[in-house]
Formats: C-alpha cells, sequence, structure tokens
C-alpha cells in the first residue's frame, strides 16, 4: 500500500527534514535533532505538523447522541467551543483508540462535533461510527474529513504568544482556557476561501500550546505563518513520553496488547453514568480492580530501555514488559512506561529492565517524568 | 547533502570504519551513520582484552530512536575503549572519525583491512 503524504510533505522535504512511515503516512521524524526541538518545545516553543491525525466530522439531530454512546467520556458537557479527551472502548472495555473530541458550533439545531482518530485509524472510525449509527437508527452525518485538513500543533511557553501575533482575532485565542477552542483565520494566508482555521488549546507535549485544524489547501501559508522551530515525530515521542502521555499502538494496542483505560491509567476518560459501548463491562473492571497497571519508570544504570523488553522482578523474574522508552533530553535519564502487576505499582519499587540481556536497576516512579502544565 | 569521508581509512557496508594507527586498528562509525542515526545517546562497546570477529556485532549505539549494532570491520582483540563516549556519547555525533572513535583492536590478520572499502567506494555506497 502506498503511503500517505501529508500536504506539506514536499515542504517539509525541502527543509532536509528526515522522513518516516507512521499510521500509512510519511511523515517528518527530525528536522534538526530530536533534542534541539524538544529543548525549543520546552524552553520556547515548536511546530509540529500531525497531518496524519485523523479529522471526523458529526453532525445532525442525533450527533450528540450517537458520540456519547461510543466514546467513554460525557460530550454533553461540552459546550461549543470545548474539547475533551476520551477513549473509544469496545464491548469488553478494550481500548480501540484514544481521542480528542471538539464541539464544534450548532448548525442550527443541530450539534456538530469533530473527533480526532490517532492516524490510520480515520477510516476504520467513520466505519465504526456509520454502523452504529445505522443499527441504533440514529440521524447523523459522519463524514471523514482527514484529506480536507492539515493539523498542526504549536507547542511550548511561547506558544501562545506567537499565535497572538498571527491570528486575525488575537483576543479571541487569548481568552482560550485549557482545551478551549475557536475559529480564526491566519495573517497572512493567501488562500482565495479564506477558509478558517480551527485553533484550539491542546497538545500532547506537556506544554502549554494549541493545535491548529487548516484546509488542506492553506496548509503551507499557516505553516509557514508560525516561525518556529520545527519538530518531527521523534521530539513529539520524547516530549509526550515525559510528560507520561500513552501512545495509541505502543503502549495499547487492540490486538497485540489489549488494555482498558483503567489499566492505561487514563480511567479519568470514563465516565460510567453515561451509556457507551464497553460501559458495563469497565463497571465491573473498576469494581474488581486491574491486575496490571501501565507505570512509569526510571533507569538506574546505564542503558535505555526499548518497546518490548521484559520488566523483571530484582530476583530476573519477568513481571512485564517495557511498552515506551527513551533517553530523556530533559532529565539526561533513561525513563519509560511499562505494565507491570499492581502490587509493583508503587513509585520507589525497585524493578529491572532487561536490556539485549543485561538486566538494569530501575525504579518506578509517577509520571508525569517533568513538570507539565 | 554531503558527508565527510576520510581518505585515510577503510570502511565497511554497514557504516563502520577501520584505521591503522600506532596503537592498533582504531574503529569508528561514518559521518553517515552518525547523520542517520541522529542524537547519538548511549554506546555499549566490548572490554579491553575480549575479542571481536570481523562482520560480527561488537556493541550498540543507540540514538534517542533507534538501537544499532555496530559490526567489526576486522577481527582482533580489543586493546583500548574510548571510555570518553561512556559520558559523552554525542562525540560520535560531533566528531565521529576522531573524537567519536570507539575501540582499538590488535588485528589477528591485517590483510582484512584490505577487504574493505575505499573511501571513494563507501562514498558512492551511500550516495
Amino acid at each position: 500500500m502506498s503511503l500517505q503524504m501529508p500536504p506539506l510533505r514536499g515542504v517539509h522535504d525541502e527543509r532536509g527534514a528526515k522522513v518516516t512511515e507512521f499510521g500509512g503516512w510519511e511523515m517528518p521524524v527530525e528536522f534538526d535533532s530530536i533534542q534541539e526541538e524538544h529543548r525549543a518545545v520546552r524552553e520556547s516553543v515548536g511546530k509540529f505538523d500531525v497531518s496524519h491525525m485523523g479529522e471526523i466530522e458529526v453532525s445532525g439531530p442525533d450527533a450528540r447522541a450517537l458520540m456519547q454512546r461510543l466514546t467513554s467520556n460525557d460530550v454533553t458537557a461540552l459546550d461549543v467551543g470545548d474539547s475533551q479527551y476520551a477513549t473509544i472502548t469496545d464491548e469488553g472495555g478494550v481500548i480501540i483508540d484514544d481521542t480528542v473530541i471538539y464541539r464544534l458550533p450548532d448548525e442550527g439545531d443541530d450539534h456538530v462535533f469533530l473527533f480526532i482518530p490517532n492516524a490510520g485509524n480515520d477510516e476504520a472510525m467513520t466505519e465504526r461510527w456509520r454502523t452504529h449509527r445505522d443499527k441504533w437508527g440514529l440521524e447523523a452525518a459522519v463524514e471523514n474529513q482527514t484529506h480536507e485538513y492539515a493539523m498542526f500543533a504549536i507547542q511550548g511557553p511561547g506558544a501562545r504568544e506567537l499565535a497572538l501575533d498571527v491570528v486575525a482575532d488575537p483576543d479571541r485565542v487569548s481568552d482560550l482556557s485549557r482545551f478551549e477552542a475557536t475559529y480564526t483565520t491566519i495573517e497572512g494566508t493567501e488562500s482565495e476561501s479564506e477558509s478558517e482555521c480551527w485553533i484550539a488549546r491542546t497538545g500532547y507535549t506537556g506544554e502549554d500550546g494549541l493545535e491548529v485544524i487548516a484546509p488542506w489547501d492553506d496548509a503551507e501559508s499557516v505553516w509557514s505563518a508560525f516561525d518556529c522551530q520545527p519538530c518531527g515525530l521523534g521530539a513529539r515521542d520524547t516530549l509526550r513520553l515525559e510528560a507520561g502521555f500513552v501512545l495509541a499502538g505502543q503502549d495499547f494496542d487492540r490486538e497485540t496488547n489489549p488494555r482498558t483505560p483503567y489499566e492505561c491509567g487514563i480511567g479519568f476518560t470514563v465516565k460510567l453514568d453515561t451509556e457507551f459501548v464497553g460501559r458495563d463491562a469497565l463497571e465491573r473492571t473498576k469494581e474488581e480492580g486491574v491486575e496490571e497497571k501501565l507505570v512509569g519508570f526510571r533507569l538506574v544504570d546505564r542503558g535505555i530501555a526499548r518497546h518490548g523488553y521484559d520488566i523483571t522482578t530484582t530476583d530476573g523474574d519477568v513481571i512485564g514488559t517495557v511498552t515506551s522508552g527513551t533517553m530523556s533530553p530533559t532529565l539526561e535519564a533513561a525513563i519509560g512506561l511499562g505494565y507491570v502487576p499492581v502490587e509493583y505499582a508503587d513509585a520507589g519499587t525497585k524493578i529491572r529492565v532487561d536490556v539485549r540481556g543485561r538486566p538494569k536497576k530501575a525504579k518506578i516512579e509517577t509520571p508525569p517524568f517533568v513538570d507539565t502544565v | 547533502m554531503s558527508f565527510d569521508t576520510p581518505d585515510d581509512r577503510r570502511y565497511q557496508e554497514s557504516h563502520e570504519w577501520a584505521l591503522e594507527t600506532d596503537d592498533g586498528v582504531r574503529i569508528g562509525i561514518s559521518d553517515f551513520a552518525q547523520d542517520e542515526l541522529g542524537d547519538v545517546v548511549f554506546v555499549e562497546l566490548p572490554n579491553e582484552g575480549e575479542d571481536v570477529t570481523a562482520g560480527e556485532s561488537f556493541g550498540v549505539v543507540e540514538s534517542i530512536k533507534a538501537v544499532s549494532d555496530l559490526y567489526a570491520p576486522i577481527s582482533g582483540t580489543v586493546t583500548a575503549v574510548n571510555e570518553d563516549l561512556f559520558d559523552a556519547p554525542e562525540l560520535v555525533n560531533e566528531d565521529p572519525f576522531d573524537e567519536g572513535w570507539m575501540l582499538a583492536v590488535d588485528p589477528d590478520d591485517e590483510s582484512e583491512l584490505e577487504d574493505l572499502l575505499t573511501a571513494e567506494e563507501y562514498e558512492e555506497q551511500v550516495a
């Protein structure tokens, strides 16, 4: 299968980006150096092309009911311009995907939602939404707009200041609280359509920042308007890991590593007083408690833990698996996430990580590993 | 992008170089390899006195995003290890041909060097 290209593929090439396949898309992994890009986001501001993320719009008289029944959080809590983090679970409460749901301005009497599935999941989620809509006899339009929009994340302590310089409505943007969003145009965009961008105070780096969903044809001018360090998926991974944020397909995977939100440490996305696919299973899980939990750890010995490495007791008994691991550019220490039985999950517990046959001393540490907003 | 490929040494397809010096054959990785890897954050090397075998892994170099095996360009006994790399693995990025060297080896058979690529041949490979 040929890879999908973000609208800025050529622009990234000219900038000398290294690219990689991610979720079926060819995306920039590194522009200058992961450490340099990482530092830019922690200390000032950086921009990421995340156009590989999906965009699915759900509208119509039953849009809210459909969203409520297919996602774990409570969409009725969203006013226009609000967003929330949620999971999409199967009947067994296993996470199929994690997502951010935005409530867009109403169309007449109808609610409109936009949700962002992970890269490569847009078609499956569109199908899932349509199938359940038809099964339940709900009236809602489900439109996969992944190829109509580019998406950029502007992240770091300087992100909002930078944005205020380039948006047409700085007042509206400066008023945004965390997880709030609004439409605005970007100064200097050349598109004849003057299409608006959906700009949200969200992100996945642990820093303050914004995410911008821009019309595909405006991608280049919007990207250029934000004059700051371009960052690739490499830095995005080290940043999200320092913040303790999970990555779909890596920290959970419906096929290879099926997990519930409670095991993943994102039980806060589950609102059991709403009705959704997987709710009953999750209620049981919550009552019974989980056997394993995703934990953070930091290596004491020299070495780097990688996805798939064994986690063992100090005696060498295998108790779990590393799901994410890297050298933290901020801490200059090797950190990671992995699943262990709950009795080993307390901060400070001594464990070992088997790094290519060598047991490395490590300690459980509760994420985030660095201070985040 | 062009990469340095000094012609005073030989290269292996897997991107290691070998240079004859007074203290044996020094081994490191090429400018192309360090660039491909990105930020090097960890290097695992054998100890002095251990043997390495041509074509076989003698250690690993880890960048933030990946783990890569290092393959010995020549067989022999390790006579020196660049311990500076344990505290400053970034030397591999900054100066792969000099400060970023990895091992020195007393070769079993110096003629093995002749089997490696010349700088010109290696440049063609990475072009």
